[in-house]
């Protein structure tokens, strides 16, 4: 089939009427401290910052501004907790900790799902159905860890690392804090967080959560604040390991910034990848994954396959359900049960990815965007492809972290292994085929730390995750994730 | 149907180039339709709609002109102390049935649907299949659910298949042909597709999961092969097939989920019930318990609904 | 006396692709016995030598990664035999850069078991290293290594072969090429090892060895883009910084391999491969 004479209507008749998730079931406070030392805490800065809701640009609250004197006392209890209390502890009974960690996340899993969609912009189906389930799963999984690390790594002795800074994305907010937390814990290190300036409100029920399953006060600490905050993490002379996830440019300076001190580092980067399908795929599935890979978390993603490398023969085929499939997508309030794509994080990040629609036009591809309608107020984008795309345009090479995904095409196997690994990163990649061996010659061949064939963006707590070139160091996630936070010595 | 209504060139697609499946991504994509969610308006007029996609079903050896008699009447009266409900689409029923059936539904503009072909097993010689279509349809049958031979698909006897349900189609008539795959017996998602490929191109005007007497049933994930499938053909010959998913949908919020998965996989335009049809017997009664709760924000009993 | 044969005297030149160039810079830099005789005039390589050899680093990558675990140790075994039978030749060249005969021994034969041992690892660090992941949907997860590609080792000074060996076989026998700087000051042997490569069924390209000062060519080794990993083995604060800070332009991996006793046993381990690999994870759903 070359051409599609016969279109699909899917934007009238039945509509799904509003379905809201209920918001009255949690309190958010209207100014939050600093976590420190098992405590809510002003900062030292006396100064504090709005989180916005990005689907509808109200300030849902206050959040403190940690300073240089603020992160200092967070990595001075740190450090108490750590000498004092929990690197005695017998590593069963730290262990247990965590479990209960991930039990009450469990127990208040939906406003947690409320709270990471009113502060993030994701739809609720996915904070309810991905995010808090994985971060109270990954809180599951290390804490069996705690008294077998022994086991992971025949003929050494693993011991803890001490004071673990930590920085997290905006992205998937408690997900990440887990994926950095769970293991840091479970290997006997003391935490300093800090979440993303956009979406801190997670986190900091987290510290809640940490407060009820009674963590001996310091184990965790959160402090707020954007890259300046961050950087007194890094920066710090008491902190042992830094972990970082976020973009390329950040990390670049996170290694140079710790270049010359003894400080461990694991980076998750950015990402560009590609996602590629062979005219022997399963087609309809192939499409469902290419809009898993996009526009799953508004593109908000760096394992994202915001390349779709698609084999010539079926690409009329592919392209044409794709437009299809991306007509049913729902875009819209976050918190209705029914969003497929919510709000984008913040308005620098919506500025960024309209730069970038604007940039694919002007170096000469079509752009297609579905003909959903978007809310007036809040931050929007329709879900986006270009085709007719060239290796050599920035929307193939420049990771744009948006719904937004770059179609080429290619005729030999060779031809698309070639395109898929000609980029700097190397997070992730996608191949579909039915073919077994054809499967295997090209997880092999893709260069990236995580490829998903026949399937994308799945996640689980067993699962390493982690990239190749620039895509970052280290692998967080699975027993590979352990050695991060440990010295073998 | 006369001869010069048939499709001018019945022809056997290859069936080694129908595209494939991948059965954990079908069902990913189903658990995306189960979590939607339907409330308020949009939720009654599904259920409305699914009143009237039903093929009120009664196929038991035990079937006698007075329990059809009876399912006819409730194929009329859904629920008379509620205003404003559609009739279901069709009753279905065994072949000796057929003019019993007619009779009692009268002129109400339900249609009667009776299965043939040796129904549920299929096994039967092609002139006796043919003898029961013709009938069935001479008793007035405004539609004919038939069932493939099974037993050829899976030996790879697909010219076999194709050439008999293309005969039961010329012996159809003006009767619309259903063509029920019993994809509990075809073992793979795979096969599914294949087998409603071939039934498409060889005439079939809908295509149906199941009897309704092998488990499993209607699923949704072959239900959207088939959908995917329907589609595909009406991309690739401008003509557009009805989908019938029968067997094991009894509540109406499974149903609302179907309606969720045609509603997105083949749009507006198969929304109604000369497009998609359930084949249930125990389904209406469960959406209108469903629909009055809608009106009276009461959950319903049972009790005060008719079981015919 | 008059008809005593004249010795020759080697050229220490230096391995990139499988060949034995001079460094296109024509530099060269006298290696002087303890007593302060020349005892070879050695290549002073430059950054394009080290482009060179990365170029050819990279070109061999494709066929060296693939190559079977089996042949790769295979392969480590050969350059062991090799060794072996020139060990006189190694003790010789110890002994010349100021190592006694029975050092000069013992680090040959602990060079000559450290290939021995790592061909050993070829076929069996990913059976120690690699997972499967009982992932909670239907998918078959797996993690496996797979070499980072193009190496950069900065060799540790003060051990001229054994220091040399260490670092080179476990980036190889996990499927790596390399790009290394030998000791600065006991150079001659590891120009020697690359004839016994070169003679052991080792692929041109897998192991490039040059010589030349360290100071000068610390900062190439770091910042190259082509670079995928640098490992270090000596220095300062000041150079572990300007490595690392170096090797971000394109976040290579940096591996620092400082202040080690390479003739030790902890000298040796699964680890040291583990260092220039990377872990990949697949996915694929279980179903028909």
């Amino acid at each position: 089939m070359t051409s599609q004479p016969n279109k699909l209507a899917f934007n009238s008749g039945w509509q799904y009427a509003a379905a809201p998730e209920g918001t009255d079931h949690f309190s958010i406070g209207k100014r939050y401290g600093l976590f420190i030392n098992g405590e809510f805490v002003k900062p030292a800065t006396g100064k504090y910052f709005n989180t916005v809701n990005p689907a509808t640009e109200e300030v849902l609250a206050r959040v403190a501004l940690a300073g240089d004197e603020d992160v200092d006392r967070a990595v001075a209890a740190a450090r108490k907790a750590y000498k004092g209390v929990w690197s005695k502890m017998k590593a069963a009974e730290r262990g247990k900790y965590i479990y209960r960690i991930a039990r009450i996340l469990q127990e208040r899993a939906r406003e947690f799902s409320v709270i990471e969609s009113l502060d993030g912009g994701k739809p609720i189906r996915e904070s309810r159905d991905i995010d808090i389930p994985l971060a109270a799963a990954h809180f599951f999984y290390y804490a069996g860890w705690a008294d077998k690390l022994e086991y992971a790594f025949p003929g050494r002795k693993p011991a803890p690392l001490g004071v673990a800074g930590q920085i997290i994305p905006w992205n998937f907010p408690l997900l990440m804090a887990a994926w950095k937390i769970a293991p840091a814990l479970a290997c006997g290190n003391t935490v300093v967080l800090k979440p993303a300036e956009t979406t801190p409100l997670t986190a900091l029920k987290l510290a809640e959560v940490i407060s009820e399953a009674g963590l001996p006060p310091g184990v965790v600490n959160i402090v707020t604040g954007a890259g300046k905050t961050g950087a007194a993490v890094v920066d710090h002379n008491d902190v042992d390991k830094v972990a970082f996830t976020g973009s390329t440019n950040v990390g670049r300076h996170i290694m140079m910034a710790l270049a010359g001190t003894n400080k461990k580092y694991t980076l998750e980067l950015g990402g560009k990848a590609a996602n590629i399908v062979f005219a022997d795929a399963a087609i309809d599935q192939a499409v469902e994954g290419i809009v898993n890979g996009i526009f799953f978390n508004q593109g908000h993603v760096c394992c994202a396959g915001s390349r779709l490398l698609v084999q010539e023969s079926v690409a009329d085929q592919v392209i044409a359900k794709l437009k299809d499939r991306m007509e049913t997508l729902i875009v819209g309030d976050p918190l209705d049960k029914n969003t497929d794509i919510g709000a984008i994080n913040s308005a620098p990040q919506l500025e960024k990815i309209e730069s970038y629609l604007k940039i694919g036009q002007a170096e000469g591809a079509e752009m297609y965007q579905s003909s959903c309608s978007v809310p007036k107020k809040g931050y929007w984008c329709r879900p986006t492809i270009f085709t007719g795309v060239s290796q050599s345009n920035r929307i193939v090479q420049e990771e744009i972290f948006g719904p937004v995904l770059a179609i080429q095409t290619f005729r030999t196997l060779e031809e698309g292994l070639t395109k898929a690994n000609n980029t700097p990163f190397g997070l992730s990649g996608g191949v579909w085929t039915d073919k077994g061996s054809k499967v295997f010659k090209m997880t092999q061949g893709i260069r990236a730390g995580v490829v998903w064939a026949n399937t994308f963006n799945k996640f689980d707590p067993a699962s390493p995750f982690g990239g190749y070139k620039e895509s970052g160091v280290g692998r967080e996630g699975g027993l590979h994730g352990l050695g991060a936070y440990l010295s073998l010595d | 149907m006369s001869a010069k209504e048939k499709p001018k060139t019945l022809q056997l697609p290859d069936l080694d180039r129908v595209a494939l499946v991948d059965e954990v991504g079908v069902e990913e994509r189903v658990a995306r339709f189960r979590s939607r969610s339907i409330k308020n308006a949009s939720k009654v007029e599904a259920l409305k709609m699914i009143l009237s996609m039903i093929d009120l079903t009664t196929l038991e050896g035990q079937d006698t002109p007075g329990k059809v008699r009876q399912l006819c009447q409730k194929a009329i009266h859904l629920h008379d102390g509620m205003p404003g409900l559609p009739h279901v689409a069709a009753v279905c029923v065994y072949p000796p049935m057929v003019g019993i059936a007619k009779k009692a539904l009268g002129n109400h503009n339900i249609n009667v649907a009776s299965v043939a072909t040796a129904f549920p097993s299929g096994m039967a010689p092609r002139q006796i299949k043919l003898e029961e279509t013709r009938i069935a349809v001479a008793d007035g049958a405004d539609e004919i659910d038939m069932v493939i031979s099974r037993g050829e698909f899976l030996q790879g006897h697909y010219e076999f298949v194709f050439d008999e349900i293309a005969a039961i189609k010329d012996a159809c008539g003006t009767a619309h042909l259903k063509v029920i795959l019993e994809t509990g017996e075809l073992g793979t998602l795979d096969q599914v597709r294949k087998a409603s490929m071939l039934a498409m191109h060889a005439g079939a005007d809908f295509i149906k999961t199941s009897t309704g007497k092998i488990q499993p049933a209607a699923t949704m994930p072959v239900t959207l092969v088939m959908l995917q499938a329907i589609r595909d053909f009406y991309f690739a010959t401008g003509r557009r097939i009805g989908m019938k998913p029968a067997g094991g949908i009894s509540d109406a919020k499974l149903a609302i989920h179907y309606l969720v998965m045609l509603h997105e996989t083949l749009g507006q335009a198969w929304f109604s019930p000369e497009w998609f049809r359930f084949g249930a017997s125990s389904l209406a009664n469960d959406v209108l318990m469903q629909l009055q709760k809608q009106q009276s924000g009461v959950y319903q009993s049972a009790d005060y609904f008719s079981k015919d | 006396m008059t008809n005593e044969r004249v010795a020759v005297a080697k050229t220490y030149k230096i391995y990139i692709g499988g060949k034995f160039p001079r460094t296109e810079s024509g530099r060269y830099y006298p290696l002087e016995s303890a007593k302060g005789a020349v005892l070879a005039n050695m290549c002073r390589g430059s950054r394009k030598d080290f482009r060179n050899a990365v170029v050819a680093a990279r070109a061999a990558t494709g066929g060296w990664s693939k190559t079977s675990a089996y042949l790769r140790g295979q392969i480590l075994y050969r350059i062991a035999e090799m060794l072996e039978g020139r060990r006189e030749q190694f003790i010789a060249e110890l002994q010349l850069q100021g190592v006694n005969r029975r050092r000069a021994e013992s680090e040959v034969n602990a060079s000559i078991d450290r290939l021995i041992y790592y061909a050993g690892w070829a076929d069996k660090y990913q059976q120690i290293f690699s997972a499967v992941n009982p992932v909670s949907s239907s998918h078959f997860n797996f993690s496996v290594l797979e070499p980072m590609g193009v190496v950069s080792i900065l060799a540790p000074e003060s051990s001229g072969l054994l220091g040399l060996v260490s670092n080179i076989a476990p980036a190889i026998v996990g499927g790596n090429t390399c790009v290394v700087l030998a000791s600065q000051s006991k150079p001659l042997c590891a120009i020697s090892f690359a004839e016994v490569l070169h003679a052991s069924d080792v692929p041109g390209g897998v192991v490039n060895i040059l010589t030349g000062f360290k100071p000068e060519l610390t900062g190439q080794f770091a910042s190259h883009m082509d670079v995928n990993a640098v490992v270090y083995c000596d220095g300062t604060v000041e150079i572990a910084k300007k490595v690392q800070e170096l090797a971000a332009a394109n976040i290579k991996r940096v591996v620092a391999r400082v202040a080690r006793d390479w003739s030790g046993d902890s000298a040796q381990d699964p680890y040291l491969i583990q260092d220039t690999q990377e872990t990949k994870t697949t996915w694929h759903p279980i179903g028909s």
